[in-house]
């Protein structure tokens, strides 16, 4: 936290009375597809914050309403209860402009080529089409897709289609990323080299990022800070971990030492009870 | 005996075959009028096609009417097409519209649109605008009920990331739902150009003074069944003609569409 601060300059001194994101007792109700009248709430009462230049995940049982809060975070969705601010601003109506989200699923535009794709946002924001394709390119490069900018996302494979939506996302120089289970269908090597290739990108700049995971080694391996969910419905953090490895990491590696066995086991046991409560559940 | 497989990957075998059968077709047409076995006057005779189809390009009298039909169905078709594709556009952006049209929009697709030549031909006078009108009602449905399903089946991810990516709803309709929608419209373009024809052709046939439907109706008049087979030869010619231009363009735009062969797996 402290290393983050310093490394921001002048916006510190704001940035300490207004954290990045801020959940106050934010729950969200839907109405149920169960029958007329009845509702679903799939998150309760969910205070949380998350500090400029911070990595947080979030971890829970599956369906425990972990996609409901980063839509909230951007905006997409509003709480039926509590508030959300950004940089201390309350979000009270439009999209998070601050923000940044990476979807699960594949969101790019299947009709634009990969650095179409990419320059979109930037031509959205009124940069002129030759200035946002040079800027896109050169973020193709970054994520290691240099000489792929041509084809269309139907043409790349699903690990490259990753890196453009994180080119995408990140082209835009936003503050906070949203990433929601973005690695969850690629294969398990693919996987290790996106996660280190999103810390190499994150520690250039630290932005704020939440990431929403199922995987708690993805977690831990990543993050600064780890916050457990609870099953659903009425999903409320129930604790929160400080992940205090070394950076830069290799989340290869990182795996295999001590400290990260140790804070597995300790996370594991508060999401186990979680995680056993969704399987019961969903069974009956 | 069977040396060559029958193997449907085979493009010469295959053309090869179509040939003979376009040709065996033919040849028992010529046999079967020219023994007597059925009457020319009721089924015509190819060489006597042939020759009507070679009088008509020679004399050039064939141009005007080949001119005027091609004109009103590609007026037709173009006007049909902007006007479905605007109104889909504009009711799927707009669910209470929508809702609203919806039983008048079922009313008029589902009446038999073909009753309204003879009140265009009120409307519009024995001029090519009438049977552009029959033309227009045909095809504004057609596209129109694929823009709108088009619309309503864009990703709601690709659509929330765009919206995210800060494109507002101006940028939304260009990026998003247009190109969503050139999809299904292409799809729908390719019946859209044979109703085209139907429009005009139908429209010629119940009142005007030129056109390849009032020279069928002609030749219909005076028993000249020839001229009646070589004119609806004429028309097929032309519509697969713009049916195949229809597909240059669709390769053309959606050419960031995948082409089974052509995709990547999902893994990297």
């Amino acid at each position: 936290m402290n290393m983050a601060v310093a490394s921001i300059g002048e916006r510190s001194a704001a940035q300490d009375v207004h954290p990045a994101l801020c959940f106050e007792h934010v729950t969200c109700t839907f109405a149920s597809n169960e029958g007329a009248g009845k509702t679903y709430t799939a998150v309760h009462d969910v205070s949380l914050t998350v500090r400029e230049g911070e990595f947080v995940s979030v971890v829970g049982p599956t369906g425990c309403g972990k996609s409901t809060l980063l839509n909230v975070a951007a905006g997409l969705m509003r709480p039926s209860s509590g508030a959300l601010s950004v940089f201390g601003r309350p979000l009270s109506q439009g999209l998070n402009r601050d923000a940044s989200y990476l979807f699960q699923v594949d969101a790019l535009m299947p009709w634009k080529s990969a650095e179409d794709n990419v320059a979109a946002g930037l031509i959205f924001h009124g940069k002129p089409k030759a200035e946002a394709l040079a800027i896109a390119r050169e973020w193709l490069v970054r994520v290691g897709l240099d000489g792929h900018g041509k084809k269309y996302p139907h043409q790349l494979s699903g690990g490259m289609r990753k890196r453009a939506g994180l080119a995408q996302a990140l082209v835009l120089n936003p503050r906070i990323l949203l990433m929601d289970e973005p690695f969850s269908a690629l294969d398990i090597q693919t996987r290790h080299l996106m996660e280190d290739e999103l810390l190499r990108l994150w520690s250039e700049d630290r932005k704020s990022v939440v990431f929403v995971t199922h995987d708690l080694e993805e977690a831990i391996s990543l993050s600064d800070r780890v916050i457990v969910l609870s099953a659903g419905p009425a999903t409320r953090p129930i604790a929160e971990f400080e992940i205090d490895l070394e950076r830069p990491r290799e989340v290869a590696e990182i795996r295999m030492t001590q400290r990260f066995l140790q804070l597995h086991s300790a996370i594991w046991d508060v999401l186990r009870g979680e995680v056993l409560k969704s399987y019961a559940r969903n069974r009956s | 005996m069977r040396a060559i497989a029958l193997d449907p990957n085979n493009r010469a075998l295959v053309n090869v075959t179509r040939f003979l059968l376009l040709a065996g077709g033919l040849f028992f047409w010529w046999l079967s009028t020219s023994q007597g076995w059925l009457s020319p006057f009721f089924f015509g005779e190819p060489f006597g096609v042939l020759k009507t189809l070679i009088r008509w390009f020679t004399t050039g009298s064939i141009f005007i009417h080949l001119y005027t039909t091609l004109l009103e169905t590609l007026l037709a078709f173009g006007i049909g097409t902007v006007l479905g594709l605007a109104v889909g556009l504009g009711l799927a952006l707009n669910p209470f519209l929508a809702v609203v049209t919806d039983p008048f929009i079922k009313a008029f697709n589902s009446m038999p649109r073909l009753i309204f030549a003879p009140i265009f031909a009120l409307w519009f006078g024995l001029g090519i605008w009438s049977k552009v009108a029959l033309g227009v009602t045909l095809v504004f449905f057609v596209v129109f009920f694929n823009v709108f399903q088009g619309v309503r089946e864009v990703s709601p991810v690709v659509l929330a990331n765009t919206r995210m990516l800060g494109a507002n709803s101006r940028q939304l309709l260009r990026h998003v739902y247009m190109p969503s929608a050139m999809s299904w419209v292409f799809s729908s373009l390719h019946n859209a150009v044979g109703i085209a024809f139907v429009g005009s052709v139908v429209g010629e046939y119940l009142g005007s003074e030129k056109g390849v439907g009032y020279l069928i109706l002609l030749a219909e008049g005076v028993f000249d069944m020839n001229s009646v087979i070589a004119g609806i030869l004429l028309l097929t010619v032309f519509a697969l003609v713009l049916d195949i231009a229809v597909s240059q363009f669709e390769n053309h735009f959606m050419r960031w569409r995948p082409v089974s062969g052509e995709t990547v797996a999902a893994a990297a």
